[in-house]
């Protein structure tokens, strides 16, 4: 079974094709995956990106072989390496404590950008706010997210796969990745405003 | 009926289209009065294209190079 995005859970119980074995078979393969492999590990894990591909090229050719599918290879490829990116991100994440989650579950950046008013004299305050974000603020609030959260966020409105791919990529259930993707979206909306009062973006007069 | 609380929880699973038949219908009559959820709505949508926004650089050469040794170290003498 494998994936990508937006098209579906491919199912793969029953052998479809024989997959030419060997090392050239996978060669071919990953040479012509790598430039969206490397991409999407740039979303997910940032500067460890070339790490965690490699992680992946290295599981990937010791199981080519037992692969039965080559129509879902790029699938199975692509789930070989969110494996390794989260793995990564594991070992690097902060951790977040419970209050601070309990804190992020009754956020809303909608009500907060309209309390706060940081920009008076805006007709259009809550676009404005977001255009205060370059595409480096964006990066860094994502970094800022703990893994657990970051990775389905990432997967899910970044890359365009459905919730239940992600379900299925990073081994949950579909229960609990609705979950984590309700939090990780407070989350993501109160590290937002909390990046943007530590960066001075709140301000009438804040050029980007 | 449902509240602006239990209506602005689900806005996101509204437009990733993962609520229910019956959810999906309380959202809408909800939002068909409440100005102020139209305007979460809005933004929510604001927030996706947001982080929709193609960002990553292209697979740069050396990378490339680099990772296609390690497999080709991988693979051993021919």
């Amino acid at each position: 079974m494998g994936v990508l995005p937006g098209q579906g859970v491919v199912c793969a119980d029953e052998p479809t094709a024989a997959v030419a074995s060997g090392e050239s078979g996978f060669h071919a393969l990953a040479e012509r995956e790598l430039p969206r492999l490397y991409r999407l590990a740039r979303r997910l894990v940032g500067d460890d990106a070339e790490d965690a591909v490699q992680d992946a090229l290295l599981k990937g050719y010791r199981a080519y072989a037992s692969l039965d599918d080559e129509v879902a290879a790029p699938a199975w490829l692509t789930a070989i390496l969110v494996n390794c990116c989260r793995d990564r991100g594991r070992a690097k994440g902060r951790r977040v404590e419970e209050t601070e989650l309990e804190d992020a579950d009754e956020f809303s950046l909608y009500r907060k950008i309209a309390a706060e008013d940081p920009f008076p004299y805006s007709d259009s305050l809550h676009l404005d706010f977001l255009h205060q974000f370059g595409r480096e603020d964006v990066r860094a609030v994502l970094a800022e997210l703990p893994e657990l959260y970051r990775l389905p966020l990432v997967l899910c409105y970044c890359e365009g796969y459905q919730v239940k791919e992600i379900a299925y990529l990073l081994e949950v259930p579909l229960g609990t990745m609705l979950a984590r993707l309700h939090r990780g979206r407070k989350l993501f909306e109160r590290t937002l405003w909390d990046y943007a009062e530590r960066h001075g973006l709140l301000k009438e007069n804040a050029t980007r | 009926m449902i509240t602006c609380a239990e209506a602005v929880r689900q806005l996101w699973e509204y437009l990733d289209g993962v609520v229910g038949e019956t959810d999906r219908e309380a959202i809408e009559e909800h939002l068909s009065f409440c100005r102020r959820c139209c305007g979460e709505l809005d933004f929510a949508e604001e927030l996706r294209s947001f982080l929709a926004q193609p960002d990553e650089p292209a697979l740069p050469p050396d990378v490339k190079a680099r990772l296609l040794a390690t497999l080709t170290e991988l693979e051993g003498p021919p």
